[in-house]
């Protein structure tokens, strides 16, 4: 792998919220076509990461950097990082009243033509583009309707979520428990959207509490945050490892 | 950190809800003004200026006597310093020379003022399908599509004009929703109105155009007060929009208004607002003292009255379009969306008094507060001995932008039988600071983010307003909210 091949790299990174030390000393590279699973304790820090690496206004770098593609990000706003190619699977996908899933994507969708100077489409091209994604999460027309997570159910905010990620396009992808609360059924058809999803030039993230999700997608490579660093990473029978063992071994 | 993180958040808030106001401008011309000061002479002087009918004349001094008896209302949730009414200039008209016989002969100043605004006088280039009132100062300038309102019989004209050619109607209609001594502000606007529209729908009538008025405040010290009085006979309807802005100065000014609706058997009468009063500048200074009494009277059978106004503007905003439902069957709405920011104060709602049997009400109120503006909700749903089976359902949001802002909710409830039936929501909420990074992680900026939120959260009302005015009030809002979040 040279560097060109490099997607993201955490170097050293500390990160506080309210003088709590969340993240400490967090290295990661991630490279082009990889998949990474991040597993850990609660409170370990994997959602904090997932959200510094957005750009979340609440938290503070004390030191360290993020590489995106080999350039820091750290001062960029959280819109520039997203038109950059930036994504975040929330694990709890915010209800927004009164605007519909249909208006929010499309904007979100020409915020990005925009920042590329490419034209942005009326709603009658977004319906065509949006109703091909839709097919890839299996969700009917009628979300579209319907405000943005409003009255959702947890696995169809969920795919609500999948479903953006596959519309922008975005080259890393971060996935914070998008498995949880899922029904069978529902991360089946998660984890063939993001298999789909996933191309040789792109770069996944998964955090993640169950090995379960990881008998869909092939990790690259799992890791084990504990205090907000890393303190282990294996390939995926790390994952089966840990099913069995738990946490406590490795400290 | 979530400290540091909302500071983020109000600075962005504030940028957003702090652009300029871009009616503050001011027109240099000619004016004929009437000294500061209020006094019986003030009085007789303007009613002469005006060559008013006797009885009007009469009117106005019984609704001065009983102002100066009167005391400003303290009951409502908003804090100003004490009027002086004497440092008021109660009537300040441009000066023409002659008596305009068309459009055309207005004054080039005024003519370019109302472009700058944004509203044609001439005809040709008017919004389509709206004619127009616009009064500025204390005296109307121009109505427009006169003619062919006259076609259908509807008379759309200055009140002063009505004054002169429909004494009857006026000797009739005027102060019989609004008393003269209803309240101290109104006993104000009765003594020293000086113009104002007025509007009759004949029987059998739906009015083709909508009809509009446009209030335009520019002198410093003038106040304006003016009165709209609108008859819909049997069987007609109209819809009314009106439409307000003033200059930018550092003293307060005072409008007092009345509007009066009049609805017989089976008339509709729709009355859209959107209130944009200069509303001080980001530290409280200047602005409008907007208080008004509107009320509208639902006299006859299956008769309907509906209020929809966009609060945005004013420095203070006292304000509460009222239905009185005496018509069986009859029905009054009200729609409203306030917005409050920086130091503005707003206590504004409405009351809907059912008298007649199976009478019904709907309240939908929308207050936004941002900054440091304290926003309030005041209702009232009385329900008689004699209203029958009716019906009344209210609903209040409130929605919170920012840390320092404040919502109030004060809705009263009286019911005197047991036939009724009310239902009464009402909910808080706050754009949080995870919904805008919900926003902002797919890319879409702050400005769009607040825009489409509260956007949404006004839905129900906006789509109450004719197209233009909901295009333009959806506009205003982001405008006025621009900085406000983040």
């Amino acid at each position: 792998m040279t560097e060109n091949n490099l997607l993201l790299e955490i170097k050293n990174l500390k990160v506080a919220i309210e003088n709590n030390m969340i993240l400490n000393e967090l290295n990661l590279k991630i490279q082009k076509g990889e998949i990474h699973a991040i597993m850990g304790p609660n409170g370990s820090g994997k959602s904090t990461f997932s959200k510094v690496v957005a750009g979340h206004p609440a938290y503070s770098i004390l030191e360290g950097d993020i590489l995106f593609k080999g350039n820091s990000i750290i001062e960029l706003s959280p819109e520039e990082r997203s038109h950059l190619g930036i994504f975040l699977a929330f694990q709890y996908p915010i209800e927004i009243p009164g605007v519909s899933n249909e208006d929010f994507l499309r904007l979100s969708y020409n915020a990005k033509q925009r920042f590329f100077s490419l034209p942005e489409v009326d709603p009658i091209q977004f319906l065509a583009i949006i109703m091909k994604k839709m097919e890839l999460v299996k969700m009917s027309p009628q979300f579209l309707n319907r405000n943005v997570n409003e009255g959702f159910s947890g696995g169809e905010k969920k795919r609500n979520e999948i479903l953006q990620m596959v519309l922008l396009d975005s080259d890393i992808c971060i996935l914070d428990e998008t498995d949880s609360g899922l029904d069978i059924d529902a991360l089946k058809i998660i984890s063939n959207g993001i298999n789909n999803f996933m191309t040789k030039d792109k770069g996944i993230i998964l955090i993640t509490h169950y090995q379960r999700l990881l008998d869909y997608i092939n990790p690259t490579y799992v890791h084990v945050m504990q205090n907000g660093k890393i303190i282990k990473t294996g390939s995926a029978e790390l994952a089966k490892e840990l099913e069995e063992k738990g946490y406590q071994w490795l400290s | 950190m979530i400290n540091q993180s909302n500071k983020i958040i109000n600075n962005n808030l504030k940028k957003l809800v702090n652009k300029t106001y871009e009616y503050g401008f001011s027109t240099n011309i000619e004016k004929d003004i009437i000294e500061k000061g209020l006094n019986e002479k003030t009085i007789k002087l303007i009613s002469s200026k005006k060559k008013e009918p006797q009885f009007l004349l009469d009117f106005r001094l019984k609704a001065y006597k009983k102002w100066k008896l009167m005391n400003s209302p303290e009951w409502a949730y908003l804090k100003f310093p004490e009027i002086d009414f004497q440092n008021i200039v109660y009537y300040s008209a441009p000066k023409s020379k002659k008596k305009l016989k068309d459009l055309s002969e207005v004054d080039s100043e005024l003519l370019k003022t109302f472009e700058k605004l944004g509203i044609s006088l001439n005809e040709q280039k008017r919004l389509a399908n709206v004619a127009l009132d616009i009064v500025f100062d204390s005296v109307s300038i121009g109505t427009t599509f006169q003619q062919e309102l006259a076609e259908y019989n509807v008379i759309f004209c200055s009140i002063s004009e009505a004054i002169q050619e429909y004494p009857d109607m006026i000797e009739k209609y005027l102060g019989s929703v609004v008393p003269i001594g209803d309240n101290y502000f109104s006993a104000l606007n009765s003594a020293v109105f000086t113009d104002g529209s007025f509007c009759y729908i004949p029987e059998n009538v739906k009015c083709p155009i909508d009809l509009s008025t446009y209030f335009r405040i520019n002198d410093q010290t003038s106040g304006q007060f003016e009165r709209t009085l609108i008859i819909a006979d049997k069987n007609s309807a109209v819809n009314y929009l009106e439409g307000c802005t003033a200059p930018q100065y550092d003293n307060n000014q005072l409008h007092a208004a009345i509007v009066e609706l009049i609805a017989l058997e089976n008339a509709t009468i729709k009355y859209s607002t959107v209130q944009n009063w200069y509303s001080g500048n980001k530290y409280g200074k200047g602005g409008i003292y907007n208080f008004v009494t509107k009320r509208g009277l639902c006299i006859g059978k299956n008769s309907q009255i509906s209020w929809t106004q966009v609060e945005t503007g004013s420095s203070i905003t006292w304000k509460y379009p009222s239905c009185l439902l005496v018509g069986e069957n009859s029905q009054g709405e009200f729609y409203s969306v306030a917005l409050t920011n920086n130091y503005q104060q707003a206590d504004t709602g409405t009351k809907m008094l059912h008298i007649g049997k199976l009478s019904k009400s709907r309240i939908i109120s929308k207050g936004i507060s941002a900054g440091n503006s304290k926003n309030s909700y005041r209702g009232l749903v009385q329900m008689t001995d004699k209203a029958l089976n009716a019906r009344n359902y209210s609903q209040c949001d409130s929605l919170l932008i920012g840390n320092c802002s404040n919502a109030n909710t004060f809705p009263i409830i009286s019911v005197q039988n047991s036939t009724t039936r009310i239902e009464h929501e009402a909910s808080t909420s706050k754009i949080g600071e995870e919904q805008i990074f919900y926003f902002l992680q797919r890319g879409i900026s702050l400005e769009k983010a607040i825009e489409l939120m509260i956007s949404g959260f006004c839905k129900e009302v906006f789509k109450k307003l004719p197209l233009e005015f909901a295009a333009e009030a959806d506009k205003l809002l982001s405008l006025k909210l621009e900085g406000s979040v983040g």
